[in-house]
């Protein structure tokens, strides 16, 4: 691998990037830096303009205004030819009349290569992605997981100094796809090359990425490690959009402590006046079970008894929906491990005290549109 | 509910980002407006050029001119007499007189009545603006000098008529019943061919897809065969079959062929192709779970054919009719052979060209033949961008079952139209071969002894091949790059749609008015081009440009089926996007490219609409030939012409056939798992 600047240091840097369609902003005001040899996923949900930053960043569709810095040359308004990356599609482009080897070579061409070069650099590849044996076969001889495999050869064949993934999974069956998550995690770790991947599958995102950009609606929400973005969402969009998250109507009292019909909860730090109205928040996995008279004994005051109203077996948990009058329509989900279910003895219909830890317990905004 | 996220934010002032031009498009843009401009020069500038000889009116201005006359013995004595002036005075030319055509010339002479040629008086002329003109013998005079001449030179004086711009070729059109009743004719014949066109080749369509009748293959076959011949093929066999010495006269019961009936009948021949391919086409995708619903529900079989089958195939059906509607009534060769006194637009450009020299006239019968051509054209292509994907991806493919009855009609039924479109071409090739219709009967080739007749002899033949094969190759070359450029470069949105315009734009334009505008244009001395005229390159130029459009939909069809995303990677890989075109998008395309090039080679071997006006003594066709050897009334070589078209379009398929056959295996193995 060529290495131009030692890893960790800024190699990818966006500057305040505007995409404009006609009168439809597609990105709005995107500023980011990337590192050396980082793994980075952008990640939300249909139209939020991930695609259109990756193809920004990769020069197929420029940006109206703004600035793209790779390795510290301003890149903005080059062409794809004279930037420095390679990438792979979700539909693979793999070119149909040409053989994996010739496919491979494609880019290896022209630069100066002895065609020696070429064959034993094609053979690094293959063994490299684990298909040393398909080199004279046609595209549509390989499997889907294969094709993907190869056009990753391709785009790597050159040692690009970034390589760009839009949405390289999205085509494959499940099974594939969690199994060429971790080879591609391993090659990129391997070859220690800058990586941007697109995804709207959170679970991919938070398995393969070191830094996740969370975007909607062509902002940037949040940025951060996956364990960041998962234990400290930014905001309810984050909250939401990544993993699963109780969601209750409450509003702040004195304190700073939220107030959900009768019963208040201290929760983590946040910035709202008394009086306002907020978003309780927390993850149905941190709610911690107890048995019945908890409260009393224990007297803490995040604790409130519920009455279990249905289970569901989920394999290694147990899913709950928990209500309580005093939470007025709110219900709970919560995720009980197996060993607390068969210790607290909990079935469908019984009362039990759930603890909301205060470390674990958000406040967000209310969305607007929500009225 | 994120909407809270939202940064409302606007654009912030400043420049955009410019795109920095990478070579690749720089070289695509360039070689876009290359053919554009290409475009621009066969297409666009001609059809300019005929409209505003349309519009354009000549007329002797004598106001312009100003004599002197001298006394016996030479001398002059001063006094100038205006033209106009003269004419008012002795009355020697009359107003409609004086309107003219381009080529108008107006004896000087007239307006002296005691002008004698060997009298000893002097003459002197001069044109008393700058857009005066005359001639003197062949010398031009445009200045306002005067010319002095004896009365010998005098009377070679030649006055030139002044150009401009009117509605009064049109007036002169509409005020004479011979012409604008071509307008009616055309219209009539064109919609009763197109009904019968389009009611048998929906029925042979229909059995085709729907029955499971035998020799559908055979079938297949002869209903394209009509595509390999020139227009007035049939005519010639009609002629034969029915004419003044016909076969078979006596079917007509007194009626002539020559007229609309031949000219429906002959319509109904050469379109038929384009029709059943339509209709076909619309017919092969039908979800057969839509017959199970019917029988499901106890549709009887006529209420399903209403409310299934023919709602199904109505966008064929709509876009076959306004095909064959254009085709005839922009068709030349079969009226001309057969029309008679039945005239119609296509022909009346050609008599008023060809037989007139009035081409500002032919330019105004054009114009008025483009209205309906571009309207059944537009309605064409509104209809089948309504034309939505009825067959889904779960669809399932509707397998006829045998019906014993039904087939054995339906075999009848394509068994009577086999034998019509068979039975034409027959006749053609049986006159062909006979000594001399009706009298002796005996077989011989002098019919192919075509040096001997009118039209250029086997020299057209050659020139039609050579004519041929240049079309395919030069015209999917152009065509096929073009339709890549448009498809696959990046931004430059606005050059490309005014592209996409000018590719659908021949298709809309009759061969007859192309060919006029190309006369107009090419011929004129200011046009630095006015080399090609005469030429063999204008008749390659002609005919890829009038058979442009097929071919662009071919190519983008083909093309829309590539991953949009080649054209980036091979970007990434820093590779020239000419060796992508090269080495994938051509070969992928090859189908597609041997379709083109097919279509262009058959069309160049038939066509004799566009070329009719452009051939040259050095450049005759086979096609023209044959319209040529049937108007001098050699009828039989003409027909042999004729056939011998016929075969070599059918070598040609042939030979398409084995040699995609031979690529496809070659290069295509990657298309098998």
């Amino acid at each position: 691998m060529l290495q131009k600047t030692p890893p960790g240091e800024l190699y990818l840097s966006i500057q305040n990037l505007w995409k404009a369609f006609g009168s439809f902003l597609a990105l709005k005001d995107i500023s980011l830096e990337i590192n050396e040899g980082e793994f980075i996923c952008f990640l939300g949900p249909s139209g939020c303009g991930k695609t259109t930053l990756l193809r920004a960043i990769a020069g197929l569709d420029l940006q109206t205004k703004g600035t793209v810095m790779q390795d510290g040359k301003d890149v903005s308004n080059l062409p794809p030819s004279e930037r420095d990356f390679g990438i792979v599609f979700q539909s693979y482009a793999l070119f149909p009349n040409l053989t994996i080897e010739k496919n491979i070579a494609f880019g290896l061409e022209n630069t100066g290569r002895s065609k020696s070069d070429i064959a034993v650099r094609v053979n690094e590849l293959l063994n490299l992605v684990g298909l040393p044996d398909q080199g004279k076969k046609y595209p549509a001889q390989l499997s889907g997981g294969q094709q993907q495999r190869i056009a990753l050869a391709r785009a790597i064949a050159t040692n690009p100094g970034l390589l760009l993934l839009d949405e390289p999974l999205s085509a494959l069956d499940a099974k594939v796809r969690v199994h060429l998550r971790h080879e591609i995690k391993e090659l990129q770790r391997k070859l220690g090359v800058t990586t941007v991947m697109v995804t709207h599958d959170q679970e991919e995102a938070l398995a393969m990425a070191d830094r996740i950009i969370v975007m909607n609606h062509g902002v940037i929400e949040q940025v951060g490690s996956p364990t960041e973005i998962y234990r400290e969402p930014a905001n309810l969009f984050v909250a939401d959009f990544i993993g699963e998250m109780n969601q209750i109507q409450s509003q702040v009292t004195k304190g700073g402590r939220l107030s959900v019909g009768e019963k208040t909860f201290a929760c983590l730090g946040h910035n709202f006046n008394d009086g306002m109205p907020a978003i309780a928040a927390i993850r149905p996995e941190d709610i911690i079970p107890h048995e019945a008279g908890y409260l009393d004994t224990g007297g803490n005051r995040n604790c409130i008894d519920v009455t279990l109203d249905e289970m569901e077996f989920l394999g290694s948990f147990w899913r709950c929906r928990l209500s309580n009058e005093r939470f007025g329509s709110s219900e709970l989900i919560a995720d009980f491990s197996i060993n607390a279910v068969r210790r607290l003895e909990l079935e469908e219909g019984r009362t039990m005290v759930i603890e909301l830890p205060e470390n674990r317990l958000m406040a967000f905004d209310v969305p607007e549109t929500a009225a | 509910m994120s909407e809270i996220s939202i940064n409302p934010g606007t654009l912030p002032a400043g420049p955009d980002i410019k795109p920095k031009l990478s070579r690749d498009d720089i070289l695509m843009r360039g070689s876009m407006i290359v053919i554009a401009l290409y475009l621009v020069a066969t297409l666009v500038l001609p059809l300019y050029t005929m409209l505003s000889k349309s519009f354009s009116t000549y007329r002797m201005e004598l106001s312009q001119y100003e004599f002197q006359v001298s006394d016996d013995a030479g001398q002059f004595d001063g006094t100038i007499l205006s033209g106009d002036a003269l004419n008012e005075q002795i009355g020697a030319f009359s107003g409609t007189e004086l309107s003219t055509g381009s080529d108008g010339r107006l004896s000087v002479t007239e307006l002296f009545p005691d002008f004698s040629f060997r009298s000893p008086v002097m003459y002197q002329i001069r044109n008393t603006s700058d857009t005066g003109r005359f001639l003197v013998g062949s010398t031009l005079q445009d200045n306002t000098d005067w010319v002095t001449l004896d009365s010998n030179q005098f009377r070679r004086v030649q006055l030139r008529p002044v150009q401009s711009r009117g509605l009064e070729n049109f007036v002169n059109y509409f005020s004479t019943p011979a012409l604008f009743n071509s307008i009616k004719n055309s219209l009539w014949i064109s919609v009763i061919s197109t009904i019968v066109t389009v009611t048998l080749a929906f029925w042979f369509a229909y059995a085709l897809n729907r029955s499971c009748m035998r020799f559908k293959g055979v079938f297949r076959l002869i209903a394209m065969a009509p595509i390999l011949v020139p227009s007035l093929l049939p005519g010639i066999a009609l002629v034969y079959l029915f004419g003044n010495q016909g076969m078979i006269k006596e079917l007509l019961f007194g009626a002539s062929i020559y007229g609309p009936i031949g000219i429906v009948i002959g319509s109904v021949f050469f379109t038929f192709p384009h029709a059943f391919l339509i209709i076909s086409t619309a017919l092969a995708i039908s979800d057969a779970r839509l017959y199970e619903a019917a029988v499901s529900l106890r549709s009887t079989p006529w209420r399903t054919f209403w409310t299934v089958t023919v709602p199904g195939a109505r966008y064929g059906l709509i876009s076959a009719a306004f095909v064959v509607f254009n085709l005839v009534i922009t068709d030349f060769g079969l009226p001309k052979v057969i029309g008679g006194q039945f005239n119609v637009l296509a022909v009346d450009i050609y008599k008023q060209v060809i037989g007139q020299q009035n081409f500002e006239m032919g330019a105004v019968v054009s114009v008025v033949l483009v209205i309906p051509a571009i309207l059944a054209f537009a309605i064409d292509r509104m209809v089948q961008s309504k034309q939505v994907a009825l067959l889904s991806a779960r669809s399932v493919p509707y397998q006829p079952t045998p019906n014993r009855k039904a087939d054995r009609f339906f075999l009848v039924y394509c068994c009577l139209i086999g034998l019509f479109i068979v039975g034409l071409l027959a006749v053609c090739q049986f006159a062909a071969l006979i000594k001399f219709w009706p009298y002796d009967l005996s077989l011989s080739l002098k019919n192919y002894d075509f040096n001997k007749m009118d039209g250029g002899g086997w020299g057209s033949y050659i020139n039609s091949i050579k004519l041929a094969l240049l079309t395919a190759v030069i015209g999917t070359s152009v065509v096929f790059f073009g339709a890549y450029l448009v498809e696959k470069s990046n931004g430059f949105r606005t050059g490309r749609s005014i592209f996409q315009m000018f590719a659908m734009l021949p298709m809309a334009i009759p061969g007859m008015v192309l060919g006029l505008s190309y006369i107009f244009f090419f011929n004129s001395p200011s046009n630095p081009l006015n080399g090609i005229y005469g030429t063999m390159a204008i008749l390659v130029i002609c005919t890829v440009t009038h058979f442009y459009t097929v071919s662009h939909l071919t190519a983008v069809t083909a093309l829309k089926q590539m991953d949009r995303e080649f054209e980036s990677v091979s970007s990434s890989l820093k590779q020239p996007t000419m060796k992508l075109f090269a080495r994938v998008t051509v070969p992928v395309c090859l189908p597609a490219v041997l379709d083109i090039s097919i279509y262009l080679f058959v069309n160049a071997m038939t066509t004799v609409s566009a070329v009719v006006f452009l051939y040259s003594p050095k450049t005759t066709l086979a096609s023209i030939a044959v319209l040529n050897m049937d108007d001098a009334g050699d009828i039989a070589p003409a027909a042999a012409m004729g056939m011998m078209i016929f075969y070599t379009n059918a070598t040609a398929r042939i030979i398409h056939l084995i040699a995609s056959k031979g690529i496809l295996k070659r290069t295509q193995g990657w298309r098998s798992r």
